[in-house]
């Protein structure tokens, strides 16, 4: 299956690129790692006109850490490339966990972060981290620079809040804070596969080791990646122990509604989110003692 | 149609291309390399894997005319300068790591690329590793003792590298 004719346009510029993209309006398409949107061209499931390739921008591969503690990636930087840098997975322990899970080692050399995130498949990995990490997205267009924060940037099944002519630039994550934990779990039928279901855990406590913030958010449970509602509520003062663990997870698999479909039925993705939700805030709690996987 | 120059195997390319050729495409049809395969053209098999500026590529995810100045190496650019098998390609004989011998080339960039990172890789990390590589023919046990055979007798590898990748835990459910 080969794809449709179509003009490849390689910008060596930010603002070359944004000009191309407001040049050919919704005949082009920014070309990330290729990953996803290939395989989709190679189906004539996506046929493009203009491919506006943003490897040969600098300025869109990189990562900074700031001063704050904050860690900012570059759109363009490879999933691998995260994956090998420890002063993003020490610090990110749920990057660390879930960079590996994506694809093949053949996969993650091309693939990216901005790629995956615009992409925004609702099995992915990296759309559900960045919305348990309270990640920001900056896009850049014709009308200037905006940020948009992770639980406003998944609209839908491989839909964001990327408007036509802007290209997703870096990726702010906020420093993790003291005394919080973090982890990523997931089930996929193969390695490399698609997970049927992934959760991402984070656990704050306050000084005197009760929980003070919760967050779980899963990938697979519904068209985006969901933050399981009422959980801070629940977990708020509680001891980080297995009774609390539990309840959580047997509330996050009542609290969803994940489709049935080829992969899996409803109820056997709910039962995935009970076991995964349990395991995830278990290793966190591990972590938080030191004794951390 | 774009002009592109590179290597190849060491060997300098110029050519134009389509923009909608792939780089598997290229490699096959207008250089003659068909050691490169096509399985799937969705980036699922691995069959299409090469190297490119040192690391594993499905070339059918990746257009010819992005290649300006790459370094690309095929299967057919593992084997030694007076046409010696690589100890990959020799231990795939070996072991029995091939039967119809469509899925191997991929194979053997793959794990090109994992026994220049990590030079004694344990049977997990293998299986690991080349999950990307399926097989049809062989239930993959010839393809790991072929691994394991040529990371014992590999000469210092050619400098495709990345740091090792800590083998991932796998989840059951009970």
């Amino acid at each position: 299956m080969k794809p449709n004719s179509f003009a490849l346009r390689t910008p060596d510029s930010l603002e070359e690129a944004i000009g191309m993209l407001q040049e050919f309006g919704d005949d082009a398409k920014p070309l990330a790692g290729g990953q996803s949107l290939v395989p989709l061209m190679n189906f004539r499931l996506a046929q493009p006109e203009v491919l506006v390739d943003l490897s040969r921008i600098p300025v869109l591969t990189g990562v900074s850490h700031e001063e704050s503690g904050a860690l900012r990636v570059a759109a363009m930087t490879t999933h691998r490339a995260l994956e090998m840098d420890a002063s993003v997975t020490t610090s990110w322990p749920m990057l660390g966990d879930a960079l590996p899970l994506i694809g093949h080692v053949g996969i993650r050399n091309r693939g990216t972060l901005g790629g995956s995130l615009v992409h925004a498949d609702p099995a992915a990995e990296l759309p559900a981290v960045c919305l348990a990490l309270d990640a920001r997205m900056v896009l850049q267009g014709g009308t200037g620079t905006r940020e948009v924060p992770a639980a406003d940037f998944f609209r839908s099944y491989f839909t964001t809040a990327v408007r036509p002519e802007e290209i997703l630039t870096h990726v702010h994550f906020p420093p993790p804070g003291q005394r919080s934990g973090q982890a990523w779990l997931e089930i996929a039928r193969r390695h490399g596969d698609f997970a049927l279901v992934g959760v991402a855990a984070t656990v704050t406590l306050d000084p005197s080791g009760v929980c003070q913030d919760v967050r779980l958010v899963v990938a697979g449970g519904g068209a985006t990646p969901v933050m399981v509602p009422d959980v801070v509520e629940r977990a708020s003062g509680r001891q980080p122990q297995p009774e609390l663990w539990n309840e959580l997870a047997e509330h996050a698999g009542a609290a969803l509604s994940p489709a049935d479909d080829l992969h899996a039925t409803a109820n056997d993705r709910r039962r995935l989110i009970r076991v995964l939700t349990r395991r995830a805030l278990t290793i966190v709690a591990d972590r938080l003692d030191g004794r951390g996987a | 149609m774009h002009t592109i120059s590179l290597h190849v195997n060491d060997e300098p390319v110029t050519a134009n291309v389509q923009a909608r050729t792939s780089v598997a495409d290229f490699l096959r049809d207008d250089l003659g390399l068909t050691g490169t395969h096509l399985g799937c053209e969705q980036g699922a098999c691995g069959a299409c894997t090469v190297l490119v500026d040192g690391v594993s590529v499905r070339s059918c995810l990746v257009f010819a005319a992005q290649l300006d100045g790459a370094r690309v190496t095929t299967v057919e650019g593992l084997e030694g300068p007076d046409g010696a098998l690589h100890p990959l390609q020799q231990a795939f004989r070996d072991c029995s790591g091939l039967q119809c011998g469509f899925c191997t080339p991929g194979f053997l960039m793959s794990a090109a690329e994992l026994l220049d990172a990590i030079s004694q890789p344990d049977e997990r990390t293998i299986r690991e590793t080349l999950s990307g590589n399926i097989c049809r023919c062989t239930g993959y046990q010839g393809i790991v003792e072929a691994v394991q055979t040529a990371a014992a007798a590999c000469a210092p590898p050619r400098s495709w590298s990345h740091p090792p990748t800590p083998p991932t835990t796998h989840e059951t459910v009970d």
